[in-house]
């Protein structure tokens, strides 16, 4: 299995012009000889039935991780959502014995229907991109994974077929050169795993102390 | 003493009946040839166990009688209507030419005119109750041929009150005294009794079979079915009409109303038992003494009648435009001689036109003629069907049913039946055009009267295929449903059309193997997801979330699939497939258990499976 795991989510491909761009260019990369796999969510399970031991093992190897997907809703597409719901699984990915992850990359790349101005306080989108990452940092950040700086192209209606092609091979020189610090500053800058350290009370734990935990969460939600 | 003797024979009918029947079916006969056989064995030439057969053969005919009636009850007025061509135009053709030609062939062989008249209407009489009994027995009374054997055996049933009025007048005496007493009057009787049967059927009968159920006596409704069946043909014959005819009447006048089922659930056991024992009863009347006597003549009247009738019936199925494969047993079915024609030279007889011994000769080959049909029967399913089955394409489709033109759409679906349907529909909801080629002319006819741009063909013909445009489309659907020509196609397809995608359908598993021994990876089995939608139907009924079911199910297909590509390296090797089999099935059990056990041990644990979040 490869070292760079490229995890893909868009719904309607078909009519994608930026995704498509950054999977063809990495599956390129990837015939060319790179280490990268990609994984296709919506053509991989088109019935939304995730077979999750294969997801497993594809991750087992992985170094880096790239989650590609448009951002929809402010967040990841429903399969993209199902396929974390299943695949970082209690026991696996967190929780007891839950350390499959730790110690990897997690690197989100994306595109937004809105201009890069849109989302600022003044924009339509009332906050900074930066402001809707924070569930995707936490949730790398709960399984171990380090979250890299994410790499998006804002107005991918918008953009030409000049800015997509470029922006597709920033995105697959940056794979091909993972981590090497001339492509990859930002790294050194980056400890090692921010906030993945969770105080014993707040975990899911096994059965005899789970009962208080249950209903701290509960409490929480209500 | 006769009460005794009444019961001894019925005995001795049931047992003839009970073992004769079965034991034909096992040798693949049919009931009727069973019934005849068992007439044969206990009548005067067999084990002498009965001997008055006239008799039995009155009794018996009201089982023809309840045939009738059955049949009128399936038949709506409406569609009754719609048959009126070929009742009057195949049915008076077959029994004019046929007559025809028997009358010119005897008057040839040197037989006074009025005799071979006689013999030749006698014998263009066919058997309603073998030809409906074996169209029943095949489940073919709704084929067109069906409906045109209907019709000519409706037709005979009308035409036997004028053949049997002309019968004394072809008696070379003056018998006119004896038919004066009808003239007017007798016509005058006839009209009415029939113009009473319909209104009576129309005004009164649903109103009294109301009145009868509401009694709410199971019993006393079957026998007011039977009262009303006996008391019409009494009627009928009371003015010297066919009873038949007035049960059919019946029947028809019936068929819309709301006791139709009641009617047929209540009277079809009889009209079985009834009509074994008029099959019973001619297997009884067959004279060996005159076959005897003639053997070489009879062996060629015989042959030679069902030749002429073959003749003419074949040309009127050709005019008819009937299903080439239906024809065989259309004209089998017409070409025997019926029980009208026992009536027929019984009448002749008494009017003297004809002689006892003639008579006696005609019955005899009438007779052997309904033995022979049963026996036909199979040979021609052997041995003309597939004859017939080579040359079909060439010739049976309406011309603008016939793919003529070089066909250009992207997907190709050989098969239209209930499979082929739904991949079509889906195709053309979704804007695209597909070539569709059927090679069941009915179901081509039936779906082009929905629309559908259809082509009559049988896809294992490669210019068929070139025609439909196999060599630029892109996709092949393999929708039919004989496995045999499935598999014929497929490989047809990927030995000429390789660029062809194949989506094919397959029945089951053998099906599924044998097409992806020929490289094609996409089929699917044709109830797998239907029978899986229904699983997922009962595991929600037994209490699991809708979307664990759908889970359960869709993870179930895909075990299925996997086990199925895992046999497929060891076709012919029963042993080993069923053990694979075993042990499939033995892993997912196991799996799953194991899964339920770890979610039953996760329930004491918090994942996200709980309500919570982090």
């Amino acid at each position: 299995m490869p070292r760079i795991l490229v995890i893909a989510a868009h719904p309607h491909l078909g009519d994608s012009r930026v995704t498509r761009a950054l999977i063809d260019a990495a599956r390129a990369a990837a015939a060319e000889g790179a280490d990268i796999a990609v994984r296709e969510l919506y053509a991989l399970y088109p019935d939304y039935l995730i077979d999750t031991a294969a997801e497993q093992a594809a991750l087992r190897e992985a170094a880096l991780l790239v989650w590609l997907h448009p951002i929809h809703w402010y967040g990841m597409p429903p399969l993209m959502k199902l396929w974390l719901d299943e695949v970082f699984a209690f026991g696996w990915a967190y929780g007891p014995g839950g350390t499959a992850l730790a110690g990897r990359d997690l690197w989100l790349v994306c595109s937004t229907g809105g201009s890069a101005e849109s989302y600022q306080p003044a924009g339509h989108n009332r906050h900074a991109f930066e402001a809707f990452l924070p569930p995707y940092a936490q949730a790398a950040a709960l399984v171990g994974l380090r979250f890299l700086p994410p790499q998006v192209l804002h107005g991918a209606h918008q953009a030409d077929g000049a800015a997509v092609t470029a922006f597709a091979q920033g995105f697959v020189a940056r794979l091909r050169s993972w981590p090497e610090a001339s492509a990859w500053p930002e790294l050194a800058g980056l400890p090692p795993c921010p906030g993945c350290t969770v105080p014993g009370g707040e975990r899911p734990a096994e059965a005899p102390g789970s009962v208080t935990l249950a209903a701290t969460t509960r409490r929480v939600e209500a | 003493m006769e009460h005794a003797n009444w019961l001894s024979t019925s005995a001795v009918y049931l047992g003839a009946a009970v073992l004769a029947v079965p034991i034909a079916r096992l040798l693949g006969l049919g009931a009727i040839v069973g019934y005849l056989a068992a007439g044969i064995a206990i009548g005067p030439w067999g084990l002498r166990l009965v001997t008055e057969t006239t008799t039995i053969l009155h009794v018996a005919e009201f089982g023809v009688v309840l045939m009738l009636f059955l049949v009128g009850l399936e038949l709506e007025p409406r569609r009754l209507w719609a048959l009126r061509r070929p009742i009057f135009g195949g049915g008076s053709l077959q029994l004019l030419g046929s007559a025809a030609l028997m009358l010119g062939v005897g008057v040839a062989a040197g037989l006074p005119w009025p005799v071979a008249l006689v013999a030749g209407l006698g014998l263009a009489m066919s058997s309603t109750a073998i030809g409906l009994g074996v169209l029943a027995e095949r489940n073919l009374g709704a084929t067109t041929s069906g409906q045109h054997v209907l019709s000519v055996a409706l037709l005979q049933d009308i035409a036997a009150i004028p053949v049997l009025a002309l019968v004394p007048l072809l008696a070379a005496a003056p018998l006119g005294a004896a038919h004066e007493g009808g003239g007017w009057w007798g016509a005058a009787k006839a009209l009415g009794v029939v113009a009473g049967i319909v209104f009576g059927g129309r005004l009164l009968l649903r109103p009294a079979l109301r009145w009868i159920a509401r009694s709410d006596t199971p019993e006393i409704f079957t026998a007011a079915a039977l009262l009303l069946v006996v008391a019409t043909a009494t009627l009928m014959q009371a003015v010297g009409l066919s009873m038949a005819l007035g049960a059919f009447l019946a029947g028809v006048l019936l068929a819309e109303s709301e006791y139709r089922r009641a009617l047929e659930t209540d009277l079809e056991p009889f009209k079985g038992l009834l009509l074994g024992l008029f099959f019973i009863a001619v297997g009884m009347g067959i004279d060996f003494a005159v076959i005897a006597a003639h053997p070489g003549w009879m062996a060629a009247v015989v042959a030679g009648f069902l030749l002429l009738k073959a003749a003419v019936l074949w040309l009127l199925a050709h005019l008819a435009r009937l299903p080439l494969a239906e024809r065989p047993v259309f004209v089998i079915l017409l070409a025997q001689g019926g029980e009208f024609g026992f009536v027929v030279f019984q009448a002749a007889q008494q009017a003297g036109v004809i002689d006892g011994a003639t008579s006696s000769f005609l019955v005899a080959a009438v007779a052997i003629s309904m033995l022979a049909t049963p026996l036909l029967l199979p040979l021609a399913d052997r041995w003309w069907l597939p004859r017939l089955a080579a040359r079909a394409p060439r010739t049976e489709p309406p011309a603008e049913t016939r793919l003529s033109e070089p066909q250009a759409a992207p997907v190709i679906i050989a098969g239209f039946g209930r499979f082929g349907q739904v991949v079509g529909r889906l195709l053309n909801a979704s804007g695209l055009q597909a070539t569709v080629l059927e090679h069941d002319a009915e179901q081509v006819e039936a779906v082009r009267r929905f629309g559908w741009p259809v082509f009559y063909g049988d896809a294992s013909r490669l210019d068929l295929l070139r025609m439909a445009g196999a060599a630029e489309a892109r996709v092949f659907v393999l929708a039919i449903d004989d496995v045999e020509q499935s598999v014929a196609v497929a490989a047809l397809v990927r030995e000429h059309f390789p660029q062809l995608t194949v989506v094919a359908r397959a029945r089951n598993v053998t099906h599924y193997l044998k097409l992806r021994a020929l490289g094609i990876t996409l089929i699917e089995r044709e109830t797998l997801d239907a029978s899986l939608m229904s699983g997922r139907h009962v595991l929600e009924q037994l209490g699991w979330q809708p979307h664990a079911a759908r889970n359960q199910a869709l993870r179930f297909r895909q075990h299925t699939v996997a086990l199925i590509e895992q046999m497929r390296a060891h076709v012919g090797d029963e042993q080993e497939l069923i053990a694979l089999a075993k042990q499939g099935r033995q892993q997912l059990e196991a799996m799953w258990a194991q899964e339920r056990a770890e979610q039953a041990a996760a329930r004491h644990r918090r994942g996200w499976h709980d309500d919570s979040t982090h």
